[in-house]
């Protein structure tokens, strides 16, 4: 099983199954009798027939050719991949709250919603609005919430022009798509030379058709935007209101608020700033939270605290934009991110920002000796580098990214944002220790000594991978999406 | 054989091969390598009608997703369909591989477009 290598399909024999049934209890019912006949399948589907043990077998075999926070290093720059602390599993996993059923009545379930109660008073804390749903599944969930939210608010006023959204052209791609989701028009603004947004580019596109700026703060090059007083101020008196995308957050914990530096909406990514599970495992979270004038038109319901100090779900919210997701939000989820902001407590989350900080420029400045900076100021918790900066090596990002993976990395993210040539965006994130961050230093300066040395060793890269270099390119333009020996074809 | 002295281009990087009353338009070799390897073509239809600056359709690469921005005001006459089924045509020859043809509407704009000269400049100050 060392180099386990197939499909599913590849062990599958006629005849073998996992399962025996029950006698069919419907064996006298024709199933033509219910299903029109052009919808009815002439073939048996051509599904894999194996038995329990080979799919436990096949499934775990491919697991362990992946690579996870939990076995190394994951500076995946705008992810903020960090660790997941255990206790948060033991948490959701306590039986008062992973058998709870969520059409249970209220009065059974006060625990519960306790819990979501605090979380939203410490999300409120954390980022300075007045309430916060915790509805969203994930942080483009979230944005689209929120741009809901703010056309609520402009109809409110019978103010039916502003059908733009500004988003500037370091921005997270999902901020373009979620506008362009919710019906607006995306107009994009320049960044200037420092990163920052530029302010003429703003004014010229501010008018009383703006409905509002989303922007990331630190921005997607890991800079606080140095002119964001300036920024809402512009966006307010043109009527607009401002959206904080979260997916930065883990920079700004308890030392700096998207409310106190002007903005109306914010969501949070608890899969990145509150150690909930991130990536294909998911499910995320992306709670939203706004200013007290936003809060009519908050998703219902959200969670009240009665009198007699019991807590209900709220319904009577006639100006809501209603439901945006079934039941109450990922609420395992909510659990993990509350046991981890209870563990952290107030001072912790602020040191982990601190820790995030500091990790990022100890990189930044090593790894600049041998890779090119294209902007040279302290940076959050992520920084840019714009590949070795040597084109005469003909090394490219790709090849540096690939090679990292015989280093035993996960490699940054890369050719993000796309205003960097060459990017490699890398966030270390708070919990890697002096160490970890050492040997990443080392493993990248060995490899741009390598790029001098022996690029063609590079191009081919990785060596020592389960799988070799893929072709890209390929897998793109002519996919194969079914198994040949299925009978599949491309 | 199109060549690079007949053309106009844009700050996009596109180029433009005015022929009459109607217009070429595609990505130009710069672009086309700095988005590496294309592999998605999305297009419009026939007789859509657009002004200067709107986005008429979307390139992708392995590398970015960017869109195609309409050089000056017209109406799409004819697409280059093939390049949905061969993306690859745009790396392979980018003046080639145009993406649709279509009706100049407001000619005066074409003075609005960069000559080959400067478009080598543009092209120096962001490499």
């Amino acid at each position: 099983m060392n180099n386990y290598n197939k499909l599913l399909c590849d062990i599958s024999k006629p005849g073998r199954t996992g399962y025996r049934l029950p006698p069919d209890e419907l064996e006298n019912i024709a199933v033509e009798d219910g299903i029109p006949a052009g919808m009815l399948r002439k073939d048996e589907p051509a599904l894999p027939e194996v038995n329990e043990v080979d799919v436990i077998r096949h499934f775990l075999n491919l697991s362990q050719k992946n690579f996870a926070i939990d076995k190394g290093f994951y500076p995946l720059g705008s992810c903020t991949m960090k660790y997941n602390p255990k206790i948060n599993e033991d948490m959701a996993a306590l039986p008062g709250f992973a058998n709870l059923h969520p059409y249970q009545p209220e009065h059974t379930a006060q625990g519960a919603l306790e819990l979501l109660f605090e979380l939203e008073e410490m999300l409120v804390e954390i980022t300075g609005m007045e309430r916060v749903t915790l509805q969203p599944a994930a942080g483009a969930h979230g944005e689209m919430t929120g741009l809901m939210i703010m056309k609520a608010y402009h109809e409110s006023r019978d103010d039916h022009k502003r059908t733009k959204i500004i988003v500037p052209d370091s921005a997270h791609g999902t901020n373009p798509a979620s506008a362009q989701v919710v019906g607006f028009d995306v107009v994009e603004i320049k960044s200037n030379k420092d990163g920052d947004v530029d302010l003429e580019s703003l004014k010229a596109a501010l008018s009383d058709e703006v409905a509002g700026l989303m922007l990331t703060n630190p921005s997607t090059l890991g800079l606080y935007e140095q002119n964001i007083v300036e920024v809402a101020k512009l966006v307010h008196e043109a009527g607009g209101l401002l959206y904080y995308d979260g997916a930065n957050a883990n920079a700004i914990l308890g030392i700096s608020r998207p409310g106190d530096m002007g903005f109306d909406v914010v969501h949070l990514n608890l899969h990145k700033t509150m150690t909930t599970p991130h990536g294909g495992g998911g499910p995320g979270s992306g709670p939203v939270g706004v200013k007290k004038h936003l809060v009519p038109f908050l998703p219902k319901p959200m969670i009240d605290k009665k009198e007699d100090n019991t807590y209900y779900l709220n319904y009577d919210l006639p100006q809501s934009i209603g439901r945006i997701r079934a039941f109450y939000g990922n609420f395992g989820i909510n659990v993990r991110a509350y046991t981890y902001m209870k563990t952290m407590g107030a001072e912790g989350l602020k040191k982990v920002s601190q820790m995030a900080v500091l990790n990022a420029n100890y990189l930044m400045h090593h790894l600049k000796n041998f890779y090119r900076l294209p902007i040279d100021r302290v940076c959050k918790h992520e920084f840019v580098l714009a590949g070795l900066g040597k084109s005469e090596l003909h090394v490219s990002t790709m090849d540096v990214a690939k090679r990292l993976l015989d280093y035993g990395f996960h490699p940054p993210t890369v050719y993000f944002p796309l205003i960097v040539p060459e990017a490699l965006m890398i966030e270390p994130t708070e919990t890697e220790s002096l160490e970890t961050l050492d040997s990443f230093i080392e493993a990248m300066a060995a490899i741009a000594k390598e790029a001098e040395e022996n690029p063609e060793m590079l191009k081919s890269a990785p060596h020592v991978t389960p799988v070799g270099r893929l072709d890209e390119v390929k897998a793109a333009r002519n996919p194969v999406l079914k198994c040949a020996s299925m009978g599949g074809e491309n | 054989m199109r060549e690079m002295k007949d053309l106009l281009f844009t700050n996009e990087h596109e180029w433009v091969d005015v022929q009459g009353e109607e217009a070429y338009v595609g990505l130009t070799e710069f672009a086309s390598k700095a988005l590496g390897d294309i592999v998605f073509v999305e297009l419009p239809e026939v007789d859509d009608e657009f002004s200067m600056g709107d986005s008429f359709g979307v390139v992708e690469s392995v590398k970015a997703a960017a869109d195609m921005y309409m050089p000056i005001d017209g109406v799409v006459t004819e697409l280059n369909t093939e390049l949905e089924d061969e993306p690859a045509q745009i790396n392979q020859a980018p003046l080639e591989g145009w993406f649709l043809k279509f009706k100049v509407t407001n000619k005066e704009q074409l003075g609005e477009l960069m000559t080959p000269a400067d478009y080598e400049r543009f092209c120096e100050e962001e490499a």
